[in-house]
């Protein structure tokens, strides 16, 4: 039981372990990336090198008062950060870190994850309606019609991969990367999967519903405490997801050369992404909404549906 | 679609490249309490009053820096000493209200109020943050070494009468001029 294979208590055990203290670090990574990009140091008082920052932090986050505001209504302000942090935990599930480490090895892992992906929206939403202030309605409200583009071209985008590869299991995904990674042929698609994926993970600059500076916070305005706490790391753990999903879809996953381990072959190339979004943050300013929308329905939908439709062409005529 | 290009991609992978090289310049930051940053000698910062190169206070009580002073944070009693010298027989700076604007200095006929570049004035209890002459006073000139108003003014005192100062004439004796 206690051994590193697909589906042992010890590998759930480690990959839950794993994805939270990660997430949780990469608020103090974070902070100290975007701190050199915009040269300053960050934060770098609490322990060595500042590392204990995160500590610091949790420390504040669970001694806050929890407040539930009186106009809210209580169960779905309660529940909708817990479905959030679920569907991205779920969503790990499927993501194959290492030929022996992973949760389930699962044949529809592509669908398992647009699904989780499409559920998250559901805590967003829950949690800007349910609060009750106009703040939190109009993130809700974006952030309802920005899943809704942005959830079609991300699929449409994936299914250049599955083609190429024939199947929707990840590992099957990352074995076929064995001579070129997919980010060669497929990288009209790896370019839609990269934009979309910070649109799902909310990151800047498509963090259109949280909009600090538009509309305080968005949807999590009236959060406070723990659960904004939630809201908080679940995003960060969707930036490893959408990071380590890049890696298994397009840049071949745990491969690698192989005088080093698999894992650290995976987690290398998840960090060079995560990095990369965080320089996005640090670089790229917000679009407006309407430019959002116009360029996710009038540009990158045709430019992915273009894309998908000359990988079957190749493909077929290939046979 | 060219321009579309341009503009749209190729500016935002400029923009990335920019900030990304941005990794390998020093930061501008100044981890202040482990060090001090470089203060500048005219910078505004805690109020003193000097003295004059013989070792007496500067301040002649005129009053000029507290009516100057835009908050009033400025107060001061005159007092005269038996050769004639006029001094603060109390003077009192509230630094919870002085905006460190430097009108005092400006104003200051003597050079005796003058500006520091010490900013490190937190207190604990709002109390100490009122600073009586005692604690204003330095023993030195502060920024100008040479000034002593009492030897260029024409003011008389004890021992150097109406002409004596440095560079003045002697009054002039209006009975003599007449026909």
């Amino acid at each position: 039981m206690l051994t590193l294979e697909i589906g042992s208590g010890l590998t759930i055990g480690l990959v839950l372990g794993v994805v939270i203290i990660v997430a949780a670090m990469l608020i103090w990574v974070e902070r100290r990336l975007l701190g050199f990009w915009q040269e300053r140091l960050g934060p770098n008082r609490v322990g060595p090198f500042g590392l204990l920052q995160v500590v610091a932090d949790m420390v504040k986050i669970f001694t806050k008062e929890d407040w539930v505001p009186r106009f809210a209504d209580r169960l779905s302000f309660v529940i909708a950060p817990a479905i959030i942090m679920t569907v991205v935990l779920l969503s790990f599930a499927v993501i194959p870190f290492a030929p022996n480490i992973g949760v389930v090895n699962s044949n529809i892992g592509v669908l398992f994850i647009l699904a989780m992906a499409s559920l998250g929206a559901y805590s967003v939403m829950l949690g800007g309606l349910s609060s009750d202030n106009k703040y939190a309605l109009l993130g809700s409200l974006r952030a309802a019609a920005q899943m809704v583009s942005y959830e079609v071209f991300m699929g449409i985008s994936l299914l250049g991969v599955v083609a190429l590869s024939g199947s929707f299991n990840l590992r099957e995904i990352v074995e076929d990367q064995a001579d070129t990674w997919y980010v060669v042929p497929q990288f009209i698609g790896f370019v839609i999967f990269l934009i979309a994926g910070v649109a799902e993970s909310h990151r800047l600059p498509f963090d259109i519903p949280e909009a600090e500076q538009e509309i305080c916070a968005g949807y999590h305005t009236e959060y406070s405490g723990m659960k904004f706490g939630m809201f908080f790391v679940a995003e960060y753990i969707g930036l490893v997801l959408i990071s380590s999903l890049i890696t298994v879809l397009f840049f071949g996953g745990w491969l690698g050369p192989s005088f080093l381990p698999p894992i650290f072959w995976f987690a290398l190339k998840a960090s060079l992404f995560i990095a990369f979004f965080i320089l996005l943050r640090a670089a790229i300013p917000r679009p407006r909404y309407d430019q959002l929308m116009s360029y996710g329905w009038l540009f990158l939908l045709p430019v992915s549906l273009i894309n998908l439709l000359v990988t079957g062409f190749i493909i077929l005529s290939n046979q | 679609m060219f321009t579309l290009i341009k503009d749209t991609l190729l500016s935002q992978v400029r923009t990335l490249w920019m900030v990304f090289i941005k990794l390998f310049t020093k930061a501008d930051t100044v981890e202040y309490p482990d060090t001090q940053p470089y203060m500048f000698p005219r910078w505004r910062g805690r109020i003193i009053l000097s003295r004059d190169p013989d070792g007496e206070e500067r301040c002649v009580a005129c009053n000029l820096c507290a009516v100057a002073c835009p908050v009033d944070c400025i107060a001061l009693q005159k007092g005269e000493t038996e050769d004639g010298r006029w001094y603060p027989e109390f003077f009192r700076i509230n630094f919870s209200r002085c905006i460190m604007c430097g009108f005092c200095e400006e104003a200051c006929p003597t050079n005796a109020i003058q500006l520091t570049p010490d900013f490190e004035m937190a207190e604990y209890v709002r109390q100490d943050m009122v600073w009586e002459k005692e604690d204003l006073l330095i023993n030195g000139t502060g920024k100008y070494h040479d000034y002593n108003f009492y030897r260029v003014s024409g003011k008389e005192i004890e021992g150097k009468g109406k002409g004596e100062a440095i560079n003045e004439a002697p009054p002039v004796d209006v009975k003599s001029l007449l026909p």
